[in-house]
């Protein structure tokens, strides 16, 4: 090329270099500096797991006597004796995983403009597409990875500090073990987080375009055109059909995707309540992710046309 | 190849037109200022440059048009856009990291070479650094990356003497070669005089004055005539006349070398004394050179 007498500044090399990246690296590197810039996607189900493990070392202090108890119940009540907590554990710290795919979801654009940081990011090789899927990819792929990991860890870390405890005292650890499902309920928080993340895809393609569209506000413009919407139909038709419609989008998943009836015992098989084949074939979730696809493909098209606020 | 061809572009913001029919060629090699007062449409020519901004018209960077292929020009093409824009709870290394693993021609050991010349820390936060700091660091990052065309919206907005004075030295001696093409807007238009090879000022959406510095250097003088000589140098018919200390400066275009210097002191102008001259004499609706 034209930088022939450059070779003593060191350009020399670079026209040796290839010209194309591999087109994962863009990504890679984009949903890095996500986990950069909002570090509450790993800090925060860690400190939940934390103050979780508080709560359960202050438990443990009398171990002992309640095994002494629960090894006198019957055996089905022993095993919720010894999981519930953490099957609470693992609810809270899901919740926090929720409420900070909401905060990122909204975040996630609109930070950029406002700090007007995209001018930065738009001066680098990298299309809008890779941009708006790498921030899609936390609330998607990331977030449920990290809220499995750290229930996961939390729950081997209780059933270590449980046994220490026992065995401290003299007590087989084994009853724990014994009573501690743990595989099971892993595959369960597994499949409900997979439940839910599908089941939630439009919310999250809803929040990510907010925050691509709005200029101020993003929280409100997201919140009050859904409940605007509710009151408006029913001031004016007197009915609830898009009531209904996000109460289900809210909370569908849950009668979709797992089924309690009587002849099973949610204890001793947490596995029989799963539905996965009645789970994929509700409509309701093919037309959310048609949704939510669409609302990232306007998030796409508002990142390359909206200006910095 | 005209690293940037523009013909006919416009730009319209609802009612407010940033951009009335721009026509403009930047040859490869060239350094350019872009000069106006604000909201001339400066930036707006810039951002429609770097594919920020949809516009109507025709527009060819480094043969691209820049808003399909925004993704591909990038490789070629860097900007420091107005005023800092580095994420500010981004680190230094991370910035270097980021850079290098989505730049294809970033050399990490260039910026990092550059930036253990100044007192920038590769831990600290762009929020802990001072301004001129950040502008060193962003300068650093843009300087390693092997692009054809630079473009500097107000590169050095805010930065005390020191740290401008550095920067377009460090612009000119450690980047600049005649294969790479730089565009720069600045209000402190006298400390990029020394640097530009052509210089465009536009006003109201449209260019008012499109010359190289040569041309500049030819055409233009200024004149301090002796006090009775100051009848004869009107009769010249200068294109702008200022009052200054006890005199009178007037400044010509294309005029008998000469015969100026027969009635007074004869100069080179600034390009801000001609800046003053050609928007004072074309307020409103300038219909320049270029219609």
């Amino acid at each position: 090329m034209s930088i022939s007498s450059e070779s003593a500044t060191g350009f020399e090399p670079q026209t040796a270099r290839p010209d194309k990246l591999s087109p994962t690296r863009p990504f890679y590197w984009s949903v890095r500096r996500e986990l950069w810039e909002y570090r509450a996607i790993y800090i925060a189900p860690m400190v939940v797991a934390g103050l979780v493990l508080l709560g359960f070392v202050i438990r443990i202090m009398h171990f002992p006597q309640m095994v002494r108890t629960a090894v006198a119940l019957p055996p089905m009540e022993q095993t919720l004796y010894f999981s519930a907590p953490y099957g609470i554990a693992s609810v809270a710290i899901a919740v926090t995983g929720l409420i900070v795919a909401f905060f990122y979801c909204l975040g996630a654009l609109y930070n950029e403009r406002r700090d007007r940081s995209i001018l930065f990011w738009k001066s680098l090789p990298i299309s809008n597409v890779t941009t708006v899927l790498s921030k899609a990819f936390i609330p998607f792929v990331a977030l449920p990875v990290v809220i499995f990991a750290v229930a996961l860890v939390m729950q081997l870390v209780m059933l270590i500090l449980g046994s220490a405890v026992l065995a401290a005292n003299g007590v087989s650890p084994a009853v724990l073990w014994g009573h501690w499902p743990i595989l099971k309920m892993s595959l369960v928080l597994l499949y409900a987080l997979a439940v839910m993340t599908l089941w939630y895809a439009p919310i999250y393609g809803w929040l990510l375009l907010v925050s691509s569209w709005a200029r101020s506000m993003a929280i409100l413009w997201a919140v009050l055109p859904p409940l605007g919407l509710c009151i408006a139909e029913r001031i004016a038709a007197d009915t609830s059909f898009f009531a209904s419609l996000l109460d289900y989008r809210l909370s569908g998943y849950l009668s979709e995707a797992f089924h309690y009836s009587k002849g099973t015992n949610p204890v001793a098989d947490p596995l029989a309540l799963l539905t996965p084949a009645r789970f994929l074939s509700t409509p309701g979730l093919w037309a959310g992710l048609v949704v939510a696809a669409a609302f990232l493909a306007g998030a796409i098209w508002l990142r390359r046309n909206r200006e910095p606020i | 190849m005209a690293c940037i061809e523009a013909r006919g572009l416009r730009k319209a913001y609802g009612n407010s037109i940033a951009l009335d029919g721009v026509d403009l060629k930047v040859e490869e090699g060239r350094i350019l200022g872009l000069i106006g007062p604000n909201g001339a449409g400066k930036s707006t020519f810039l951002n429609a440059t770097l594919g920020l901004v949809p516009y109507e018209g025709d527009l060819k960077v480094l043969g691209r048009n820049p808003w399909a292929e925004r993704d591909q020009l990038m490789r070629d093409v860097c900007f420091i856009a107005d005023v800092a824009v580095l994420p500010r709870w981004m680190r230094v290394h991370q910035a270097l990291d980021y850079v290098a693993g989505v730049h294809p021609r970033f050399d990490r050991a260039k910026a990092e070479a550059f930036l253990a010349r100044t007192q920038i820390k590769k831990n600290s936060k762009v929020r802990e650094l001072s301004k001129g700091m950040v502008t060193q660091l962003h300068l650093a990052l843009v300087m390693a990356i092997d692009a054809k065309l630079l473009v500097l919206d107000e590169p050095t907005l805010g930065l005390d003497l020191l740290y401008r004075k550095q920067f377009y030295d460090t612009l000119l001696n450690d980047y600049f070669d005649r294969s790479r093409t730089i565009i720069v807007t600045t209000h402190q238009v006298e400390e990029v005089q020394q640097i530009l090879t052509d210089m465009v000022f536009i006003n109201h959406g449209r260019i008012v004055l499109d010359c190289s510095m040569e041309d500049f250097e030819a055409r233009y003088r200024e004149l301090t005539p002796r006090p009775e000589c100051l009848a004869e140098a009107r009769a010249l018919k200068p294109i702008h006349e200022r009052q200054a200390i006890a005199r009178n400066v007037m400044l010509f275009d294309r005029a008998d070398r000469d015969k100026l210097a027969s009635l007074g002191e004869v100069r080179t102008p600034s390009i801000a004394d001609l800046f003053v001259a050609v928007m004072t004499e074309n307020p409103g609706q300038t219909q320049g050179a270029i219609a």
